[in-house]
């Protein structure tokens, strides 16, 4: 009887081990965007070649993880632009040499390999970074180092770094915009939806004060951990909240189950729409066009613009690729992103980290979605800003654009409502 | 009420895919004792077959229905290569187990991405799947339909193989107590490869059934382990009929934890009550009774 008393024991000591042991597995899961404190005492003395016939530059982009969807067309681009540049004689007379590294979807990873590319393959500059999250790891690599990150994805704003030019569109150029035109449209009330990560959660804020001001009732917000492929009870709430939009910051793979259990729940676009910052034409076809019917986006480029330069930049990149492939805003900033740092650069008559920020403002470019100007005070560039609707090919049509190119205000300065909003 | 009924079917959605990957875990785990990490791995399998399948036959409709069970049977073959090369040696020694398998589930995922690329791929839902069915004015869809279907039909066809089959007979022996059935001539050797084939096999057929879902990619499998294994540890070691209850009741709560906090908040709710449910009930909702003296 002694010895049989002894199971409950056992079994107990088991289920707590397994318990032990399924929350450090949950707990991997988390790791935090911990950047080694050693990056301050990195050398700042540039050890970049440039007396050569080349020069090196690094492609820092996720591929693999649950970025990678995304990721890997943006490093398809600037493949692109590389090779266009080269052919064309290269910049200040040298050929580009590219090393490219893959970020895996972790900042912590970012981090590394930005450290790798400056200090031991000693690259000019660095074009790549997606997620918030592997921005905010890299940049004190970037800042400690005293080199050049090269960021081509619209973010949530109040950054702005000397050592990283934003290719992609920041808060003023893309959400409120957005905004603005959901106003016009006569939306009274908003759902939010997105990735539990920096940059839904400071987007959000923004928006909350945006309609604070603006008498747009909130009806709800809902975040998930990236990758969650778990959206009934949030659709659920989206669908009981009733509200006249929703607006999603759902980042990767997410969106694949969002949008799936949406027009699974028997929403519409006509009656619900669903305006979304981080889907482009990549990421419909990964989606199903079918389940993104006449959804909203907002964006700086679609590859339906038609512009002599889109035409060329779009054809270029069909031939390159197969003709299956499409073009997509974050790409277009990759692309743009190395042009303006060739311009910078010859404009310069030098690589030097400060010859480059000293010379950046004013820089423009012929881009694929219009004149772009480096802003340079902020090292954003000025866009236009753009409202699609998803087609049933799943490409994107213009349905409306601002007046103009909507000049960089990363800090959201020219707007008293965003005040207190810190940064 | 409408919200209440949508949450009802969401909740009782998420036990189905947490019994369905649970399944084949209580199996190998709950009976047989053996912390297989790389369950998840056969899971992830189990999509590929689905992908795959759609890949050859075009089909979406009957490329599912024949990758259920060709992802029952590559995942149990997967799961019998892995008990005759690795487990067999370490019965009994469930640490060893543990971080033997656990490198398994590593290597598994990158040969998963060296075959089928890193970014993840899509699995096309049949159009009889795609929607919904209205059902007093809720609308439930129609693919967690399936997968609700799907789940009452294995557990029903396991617990028929366990309590009526011969070989459902040997595995509760063994379960109770190996050294007695081995001297009344069972092989247990035989008796544990054929268990690992059907809860690995499982494990396949609630890949396939993911796919539904979500996207299909190598890290699949390791977003559901965690929760596989506590459905098995809250369920009682040793018992389907605990897990079956664990499943839905997770399932439930975290619908309810979900939808009045947020969720991430759902997950840590959903573990704290877990753990104090371990504490009040260490041996789960079920445990067996045996007379093993061990």
């Amino acid at each position: 009887m002694a010895k049989t008393s002894q199971l409950p024991q056992k079994s107990r000591l088991l289920s707590l081990g397994c318990l032990a042991l399924v929350s450090a597995l949950a707990l991997t899961g988390c790791g935090g965007s911990k950047v080694g404190s050693d990056t301050a005492a990195a050398n700042t003395s540039s050890c970049v070649k440039t007396d050569g016939d080349t020069i090196k530059i690094g492609f820092l982009n996720s591929r693999s993880g649950t970025m990678a969807i995304s990721e890997n067309t943006v490093y398809a681009a600037l493949a692109m632009a590389k090779d266009e540049i080269n052919a064309a004689g290269g910049v200040n007379g040298k050929q580009l040499e590219v090393v490219a590294e893959d970020g895996a979807s972790e900042p912590t990873i970012f981090a590394e390999k930005a450290q790798k590319l400056i200090s031991s393959d000693c690259v000019a500059a660095v074009f790549g970074g997606w997620t918030s999250a592997s921005r905010k790891a890299m940049l004190p690599v970037f800042e400690g180092a005293n080199s050049l990150l090269y960021y081509p994805v619209q973010y949530e704003g109040l950054e702005a770094s000397k050592n990283i030019f934003y290719t992609g569109a920041t808060t003023n150029q893309q959400i409120i915009p957005a905004l603005d035109y959901l106003k016009e449209k006569g939306v009274k009330s908003l759902f939010l939806v997105g990735s539990d990560y920096v940059f839904p959660r400071t987007a959000n804020k923004e928006i909350k004060a945006y309609a604070d001001a603006n008498g747009i009732e909130i009806k709800g917000e809902e975040y998930t951990p990236l990758g969650s492929t778990d959206f009934a009870t949030i659709v659920n709430k989206v669908k009981g909240a009733k509200a006249d939009a929703v607006f999603n910051t759902l980042n990767g793979d997410s969106n694949v189950a969002f949008f799936k259990e949406y027009t699974n729940a028997g929403l519409k676009a006509a009656t619900m729409p669903v305006v979304s910052v981080s889907i482009a034409e990549e990421e419909v076809q990964g989606i199903g066009a079918a389940n993104l019917k006449d959804q909203l986006t907002a964006w700086n480029y679609y590859q339906t613009l038609d512009t002599p330069v889109n035409k060329k930049f779009v054809s270029d990149f069909k031939a390159k690729y197969g003709a299956d492939r499409v073009t997509s805003d974050p790409m277009e900033a990759a692309y743009t992103s190395l042009y303006l740092w060739k311009a910078t650069a010859e404009k310069a008559k030098s690589f030097a980290v400060p010859d480059i920020q000293a010379a950046a403002g004013g820089v423009s470019f012929e881009a694929p979605e219009g004149t772009v100007t480096i802003n340079g005070d902020n090292h954003h560039i000025a866009k236009t800003a753009l409202i699609g609707q998803i087609q049933p090919d799943g490409l994107i049509k213009t349905i409306w654009s601002s007046d103009q190119a909507i000049e960089p205000d990363p800090f959201l300065k020219t707007y008293p409502w965003a005040a207190g909003l810190g940064g | 009420m409408d919200v209440v009924v949508g949450q009802l079917f969401a909740g009782l959605s998420q036990g189905s895919i947490l019994i369905l990957i649970a399944l084949g875990l209580a199996l190998t785990f709950g009976q047989m004792g053996v912390i297989n990490m790389a369950h998840g791995e056969f899971i992830m399998a189990g999509a590929y077959t689905a992908y795959v399948m759609q890949g050859i036959l075009g089909d979406a409709g009957i490329s599912l229905l024949i990758a259920i069970p060709m992802g029952f049977l590559i995942g149990g073959v997967m799961g019998v290569i892995l008990e005759a090369v690795l487990i067999r040696h370490m019965y009994g020694r469930p640490l060893d187990t543990l971080l033997v398998t656990w490198g398994v589930s590593l290597i598994l995922q990158q040969l998963a991405r060296d075959i089928f690329g890193a970014p993840n791929v899509d699995v096309g839902s049949p159009s009889w799947l795609q929607g919904s069915v209205e059902v007093g004015g809720v609308a439930l869809a129609s693919a967690r339909l399936f997968i609700l279907a799907l789940a009452i039909a294995c557990v029903a066809a396991l617990s028929a193989i366990i309590r009526f089959t011969s070989l459902g007979r040997r595995v509760r022996a063994v379960v109770q107590n190996r050294e007695l059935a081995e001297t009344v001539g069972i092989s247990t050797r035989r008796t544990d490869r054929l268990t690992f084939f059907i809860g690995s096999g499982l494990a396949g057929v609630a890949g396939v059934a993911l796919t539904l879902l979500g996207s299909t990619g190598p890290t699949l499998g390791t977003n559901y382990i965690v929760d596989a294994f506590l459905v098995v540890v809250v369920g009682g070691i040793g018992q389907i009929r605990g897990a079956l209850i664990a499943a839905f009741v997770l399932g439930l709560l975290q619908s309810v934890f979900q939808y009045s906090t947020t969720a991430s908040m759902a997950k840590v709710l959903l573990l704290i009550a877990i753990v104090i449910f371990l504490q009040v009930r260490p041996q789960g909702i079920f445990s067996v009774r045996t007379r093993s003296l061990a």
